[in-house]
């Protein structure tokens, strides 16, 4: 026992300060792309292979499709596509993951109605639904003494029938349709869902295999997208407390 | 005459017509004498050729002398039937039928042939009616379905258990839930897609492998990368291996209710997490291979932070580790619990750290040395009891190994080029790429066609062959066993469904 006491004390609290400062993000790391003018260039196709980017001297990209891979940088000029460090990818509405120029629109608050229903507690039920793995930890590691997503007053259910919300992580396979189907029909109204993750969003690299529907929006009404692939944890969370109005900046 | 089985090295290519074509029965009778002589079956699998001819390719292993051989049989239209190897080579029956689903080839006498990967379902049937569950009768049996949506944050997979009171009988385990197509959307993509796919494939083994894509791309176009490159991948994928291996003992510490190592694992594992996010911008290293070398490389500043980062790390996990398995209340529910014999082990061709932890001392790393590691050596850490304790154990000394590794491999990282060019591929070749990722030993063969295209990749995750483990780990056990055995295994779903 005076082991485990011994090693506690050593370990310390390693909780980070989010949402009160911002985290570290290490210099590589790839957040929301900035965009530059560019100059009537062709898009070089083979680098975008998931068609993220779409027109020609305005620029759009589709953060829903984008794997924010380094080797999109190079499908123009260097500097046309940048990646910044904000880690603030979350949308309400999957026309607002369109990014034109640099502004955009990051998730909405839930209306007065759910907030006052969700707002303090918020019960998360996980489907992996044709997934790699890769968002399925990131969901998974919010709850580590690092990031402690209980803290916010959401928790992880075992239970769709106990459950607010459903948070649907890979492309949704053909095989796993039926069953996330049936979770969602089991979660008491109101509900919500939540798309973790490029796969549930687009199809990801999945995108136009026969053995895949493209994303979850094509079988659930979603209520917030979360790029990424996989998104950081500190995007996952900022996502959810947009959601719930937790923060404001 | 044509020799009967070709040796090939891991990362070679050659030509497809040089290796050998076999009759059935010489085929058979190869596999099988090879098989109880202690080699091991590292893939069998189909494929239609350029001119629409059907072949079964067979890749023996003989471990302890590092060598790969390889040999094929014609499946004739007429009769594309073939005698099943899995009676005499258990380790042949999930090859066969996923050969037998991939090609509707027909094998005779095979005792377990079940849909692998395709449901067939129209979406709005329950996915598990008419699945050939095997079934056990009696009035004391019970049946217990679990999935495919699980209690925890995992992904799906049908467990179906026979027991007899709490006691269970048998456990078929039912996958396929994440079948999304990988080997099909490899072949004909371009070289972005499939590194996309190639990351994709099991998120947590990123690395093992994109780099086992990687050495096949480069090996096909003939492109040697740098020595400094090498090193950076070795570097990268002994952190995934370390980032998994202790998030696992942190899970295995949660499944038994001891917190204290639960937590500090999970956080330990963010460490090697966020080392691969500074290499690579991403938390599991995405972005960082591709054909022809590495994307990033690390400078100045940064191997003096991974240093002192790992040097901490080293300490923590092993203060860390020590507590956990000095606490004789983990060690009496770990020990004994799960166990997988040797024998077992080598009848199912178990890889990665669940062999080593009933005694196999296997390891691609050591056994079909690839990139750096034909230089530097990792010692092979085995043990003999087989049991959960084994497997947690086989965690802790391969992590202290991957850290040394990783620690040396900073002091000297060989000067070289970052990436060079891959070119195109060669025409009518096949060449084959063994990587150890951290679950064990990944295996990904592409076989090109006149144009050089991609016309059949095949890909191994090591998952494919644990499997069937698990299911004979909690024979006998008790039900509330089941999660603790399979937490110790932490199977890979997406790569077996692919």
């Amino acid at each position: 026992m005076w082991s485990i006491i011994v090693n506690r004390l050593k370990q310390g609290f390693r909780t980070l300060p989010y949402p009160k400062e911002t985290p570290y993000f290490p210099k590589r790391f790839r957040g929301r792309p900035i965009l530059g003018e560019n100059e009537g260039m062709p898009i070089c196709k083979d680098k975008d292979p998931l068609n993220a980017v779409t027109g020609e001297t305005k620029i759009i990209v589709d953060m829903g499709k984008l794997t924010f891979h380094e080797s999109l940088k190079e499908a123009f000029h260097p500097g046309v596509i940048r990646y910044s460090q904000d880690y603030r990818l979350a949308a309400s509405k999957r026309e607002d993951l369109l990014l034109s120029n640099n502004e955009r629109t990051l998730a909405c608050a839930l209306d007065v109605k759910m907030k006052k229903i969700f707002g303090r507690s918020l019960k998360l039920r996980h489907v992996s639904a044709g997934g790699c793995g890769g968002c399925e930890a990131e969901v998974q590691v919010v709850q580590i003494v690092v990031f402690d997503l209980y803290r916010f007053g959401i928790n992880y259910v075992s239970s769709p029938r106990h459950a607010d919300g459903l948070i649907v992580t890979g492309p949704v396979t053909k095989n796993m349709a039926f069953a996330l189907k049936e979770t969602y029909d089991a979660m008491p109204a109101p509900k919500i869902v939540i798309a973790a993750g490029t796969c549930a969003i687009s199809g990801g690299p999945f995108q136009g295999s026969d053995e895949v529907h493209d994303g979850v929006d094509n079988l659930l009404p979603v209520d917030l997208y979360i790029p990424g692939c996989p998104p950081h944890p500190i995007t996952i969370l900022d996502g959810l407390l947009r959601m719930l109005d937790r923060i404001d900046k | 005459m044509q020799e009967e089985m070709l040796n090939i090295h891991n990362g070679q290519s050659l030509a497809i017509a040089r290796v050998p074509i076999l009759t059935e029965p010489v085929f058979r009778q190869k596999i099988i004498a090879g098989v109880s002589r202690g080699l091991r079956l590292i893939n069998l699998f189909g494929c239609v050729l350029d001119d629409g001819e059907k072949r079964i390719f067979s890749v023996l292993g003989n471990d302890a002398e590092g060598k790969l051989s390889i040999s094929s049989f014609h499946v004739t239209t007429e009769k594309g039937t073939f005698k099943s190897l899995t009676p005499e080579v258990p380790q042949a029956h999930l090859f066969e039928r996923e050969i037998a689903e991939q090609y509707g080839i027909i094998f005779e006498g095979h005792p377990w042939m079940k849909p692998v990967r395709c449901h067939n379902s129209v979406s709005d049937k329950p996915e598990h009616e008419g699945y050939p569950f095997y079934q056990l009768h009696g009035d004391e049996i019970h049946e217990v379905a679990v999935g495919p949506v699980h209690a925890g944050i995992i992904e799906p997979g049908h467990f179906r258990f026979q027991c007899l009171g709490e006691e269970i009988i048998h456990l078929e385990i039912r996958l396929g839930y994440q079948h999304r197509g990988v080997e099909k959307m490899m072949e004909q993509c371009s070289r972005e897609r499939g590194a996309l796919l190639a990351e994709s494939i099991a998120g947590d083994t990123v690395i093992g492998h994109v780099s086992a894509w990687c050495n096949l791309m480069e090996s096909l176009s003939g492109c040697e990368i740098s020595h400094h490159a090498e090193a950076i991948r070795a570097i990268a994928l002994e952190l995934e291996r370390l980032a998994n291996h202790t998030g696992d003992l942190g899970a295995l510490c949660a499944d038994i209710g001891f917190l204290p190592s639960s937590a500090y694992f999970g956080r330990l594992r963010g460490v090697f997490l966020n080392l691969s996010a500074e290499l690579s911008g991403n938390r599991f290293g995405r972005s960082l291979c591709y054909p022809g070398g590495v994307v990033f490389d690390l400078d100045e500043e940064m191997l003096k932070d991974f240093h002192r980062q790992l040097l901490i790390a080293q300490k923590d996990l092993n203060e860390i580790a020590q507590l956990m398995f000095d606490k004789p209340s983990v060690l009496a529910r770990l020990e004994g619990t799960g166990i997988v014999s040797q024998r077992v082990a080598r009848d199912l061709g178990l890889v990665g750290p669940a062999a080593r932890a009933s005694g196999c001392k296997i390891d691609v790393r050591t056994d079909y040395a690839f990139g750096r590691y034909r230089f530097c050596h990792i010692p092979i850490s085995t043990i003999l009891s087989g049991d959960v304790y084994a497997r947690a154990l086989v965690r802790w000394f391969e992590s202290q190994r991957s850290i040394e590794f990783i620690l040396n491999s900073l002091n000297d990282i060989p000067r070289g080029a970052l990436r060079v060019e891959a070119g195109a591929l060669k025409p009518n070749h096949i060449a084959l790429a063994m990587v150890e990722g951290w679950r064990g030993e990944i295996m990904h063969i592409a076989l090109t066609d006149n144009a050089s295209r991609i016309m059949r990749y095949k890909i191994k995750d090591p998952s494919f062959h644990n499997w069937p483990a698990l299911g004979m780990a909690v024979r006998n056990a008790q039900i509330s066993d089941f999660p603790l055995c399979n937490k110790s295994f932490n199977l890979s779903y997406a790569g077996h469904d692919l």
